[in-house]
């Protein structure tokens, strides 16, 4: 039997320590979250603990859920952006875009949106997606420790959002798109503005990523934790970021390209090992590849109307509307009982910024669909949680919630 | 694009098929509830199908369903409205199982009926593991039950929440308060 003096200086391996000096264990249940900083608030995880080895985690969301799907029931098409606003409110511009593209589709009309509004909506839609994955890099990275990343991100994040904010009037829900194009044009100057923060952006992703990408706690913390097989990956639905980074080759906007995402060149970045490394720098890679689309877009843009010129579907001009009886008419009537959408169902999905964002509406004919579900990247990735939290340390969980980006709104609903 | 997909289900599993349609480059299948599995792992195993991403479940409540036309009168295009135990076997919901391949890049819809007083049917977990969470908001919204589902408990509300909110007949502006019963825990 070893005496304890050796067990203190640590003489002996452990494999030589004879059960009797183990330190008794049993299973022990711990309570992470809601309200816990790095569960966002809106994720209660019940942990089964070894010592501080994870056994079981039940993960359990529901602390945000509003019910979109009943709320959008009772409201009109036009009324439900603002609630798509709120489904993931760090890109609620792509939520925006996949929404309209849904009801247009339904409508028959997606071939007739004008050509500006399409660009507009990929240009307000990457910069959405680039502010969506600096929150997540940038927060993941605080709370690793490295509270600067963090810092320089939601500054490079805060110059995208008074870009969003100068186009919609909102800094955060911004309620921009309409069916049918988009509510306003860009203002005078805007795509300049925007090249000059891209050329800023560009600085402070250097910065950051040479405080990162070697450094030592942060590499320690991410690599091999919290990897997925591709072949678990698939069967657990994942796209997105955490799809790409265990090697599914699978973005929207290449596989089925949709608006005029067929125009651009830009790459689709490839991880090996499904790890938070992988994911991280997948991440990364993806700003960069949404600069790239940027850059065409504001270079490619045409001129032209930003709202079809359908009477179904767009307003009457406000001048149209307060002159003319038939105009007033319209208006009126589009307001109070929406625009008309023919019976019949259909699934439209986007590359969200956390993966394939789909919406799948159901239409009676009424002004109001009967039936409007949100497919959420977010819910679909925290499913996975469990499995890969399992064996993992308490420790561990921070940078694998961290890189899962779950977005309480989206994943609640 | 995926109506190879159709005809390939129509050619071996003929009377199961109930309904096919295509709509908005969707194609949906519905399939009889005792065939579901069966077509299911069909359309996962077999290599010319390779439906291996499992997108999304969900339920649709047909309790209010009146499609209107152009002129506000009946749609007779649309599918027709419910009508307890008349035309439709009071077949109330449909639960919706889209799939996706990533090898074909085709999708599909398959969809199974059931009536509101037998609302269950086998679950897709055991074949497609990300459908977990989909089937448990699927029983949490509309109280429909997945046979064989690992872990089927509420997923959204709180295990004493009376009622299922998406169907069609719960008021959107109900209220209830909730008041704690441990006997109640993970046991519907």
């Amino acid at each position: 039997m070893a005496d304890l003096k050796t067990l203190v200086l640590g003489r002996k391996e452990v494999a030589e320590l004879d059960d009797e000096h183990e330190l008794p264990h049993e299973l022990m249940t711990v309570n992470m979250g809601p309200s816990h900083p790095a569960m966002h608030g809106t994720v209660r995880i019940v942990l089964t603990v070894d010592g501080e080895r994870i056994v079981k985690g039940d993960v359990q969301p529901g602390y945000l859920h509003r019910c979109f799907e009943k709320e959008a029931e009772h409201a009109t098409y036009t009324q439900i952006f603002p609630y798509t606003d709120r489904l993931n409110y760090v890109s609620p511009m792509i939520n925006n875009c996949g929404y309209a593209m849904a009801v247009e589709k339904l409508l028959g009309i997606t071939a007739q949106i004008p050509r500006r509004a399409e660009f507009i909506r990929v240009i307000v839609s990457e910069v959405s997606r680039i502010t969506d994955h600096l929150t997540c890099v940038g927060a993941s990275a605080m709370e690793l420790g490295a509270f600067t990343p963090f810092l320089y991100f939601l500054k490079a994040r805060e110059w995208l959002y008074t870009l969003l904010e100068e186009v919609s009037g909102a800094r955060l829900t911004h309620s921009y798109v309409r069916v049918g194009g988009v509510g306003k044009d860009l203002p005078a100057g805007w795509l300049a503005k925007l090249e000059v923060r891209l050329t800023e952006l560009e600085a402070v992703m250097v910065e950051v990523e040479q405080m990162l990408n070697l450094n030592k706690i942060f590499r320690d913390r991410m690599a091999g934790v919290g990897a997925i097989s591709r072949a678990d990956a698939l069967a657990w639905g994942q796209t997105g970021p955490i799809g790409r980074a265990a090697g599914i080759d699978y973005d929207v906007r290449k596989d089925h390209p949709y608006s005029v995402y067929g125009e651009f060149e830009f790459d689709v970045p490839l991880g090996t090992t499904g790890d938070c490394l992988d994911r991280y720098l997948v991440r990364i890679e993806e700003i960069k590849q949404s600069m790239r689309i940027l850059r065409q877009a504001a270079a490619a843009i045409p001129d032209g109307p930003i709202m079809i010129d359908d009477g179904r579907v767009a307003l009457p001009p406000k001048a149209a509307a307060y002159n003319t009886i038939e105009a007033m008419i319209r208006h009126f009537k589009h307001v109070v009982d929406g625009i008309k959408v023919p019976a019949g169902e259909a699934y439209t999905f986007v590359e969200g910024g956390n993966g394939e964002l789909g919406f799948f509406i159901v239409g009676d004919g009424t002004g109001r669909p009967y039936k409007c579900y949100v497919r959420s990247p977010s819910f679909v990735h925290l499913s996975t949680a469990e499995k890969i939290f399992h064996n993992h340390l308490i420790a561990d969980i921070v940078p694998i919630f961290g890189m899962i980006n779950m977005i309480g709104g989206e994943c609640d609903k | 694009m995926a109506q190879k997909v159709v005809d390939a289900l129509k050619a071996k599993f003929g009377d199961a098929i109930v309904a096919t349609a295509s709509a908005y480059g969707d194609e949906v299948v519905t399939v009889k509830r005792d065939k579901l599995t069966a077509i299911a792992t069909f359309l996962r195993d077999d290599p010319a199908m390779a439906f291996d991403v499992p997108v999304f479940v969900t339920a649709i409540d047909l309790l209010d369903w009146r499609p209107i036309g152009a002129r506000g009168a009946p749609d007779p295009a649309a599918r027709p409205a419910y009508d307890p135990g008349e035309h439709n076997d009071g077949l109330r919901f449909e639960v919706c199982f889209q799939l996706r391949s990533l090898a074909h890049r085709h999708r599909l819809r398959l969809k199974v009926q059931l009536k509101e007083t037998d609302a269950k049917l086998p679950s897709l977990t055991p074949l497609w593991a990300g459908f977990n969470w989909q089937e448990r908001e699927t029983f949490d919204m509309y109280g429909i039950r997945f046979d064989g589902h690992p872990d089927l408990r509420r997923i959204y509300l709180y295990d004493e929440f009376v009622g299922y909110p998406l169907r069609k007949d719960y008021p959107k502006d109900k209220r209830q308060p909730l008041v704690r019963r441990p006997d109640l825990v993970g046991d519907h």
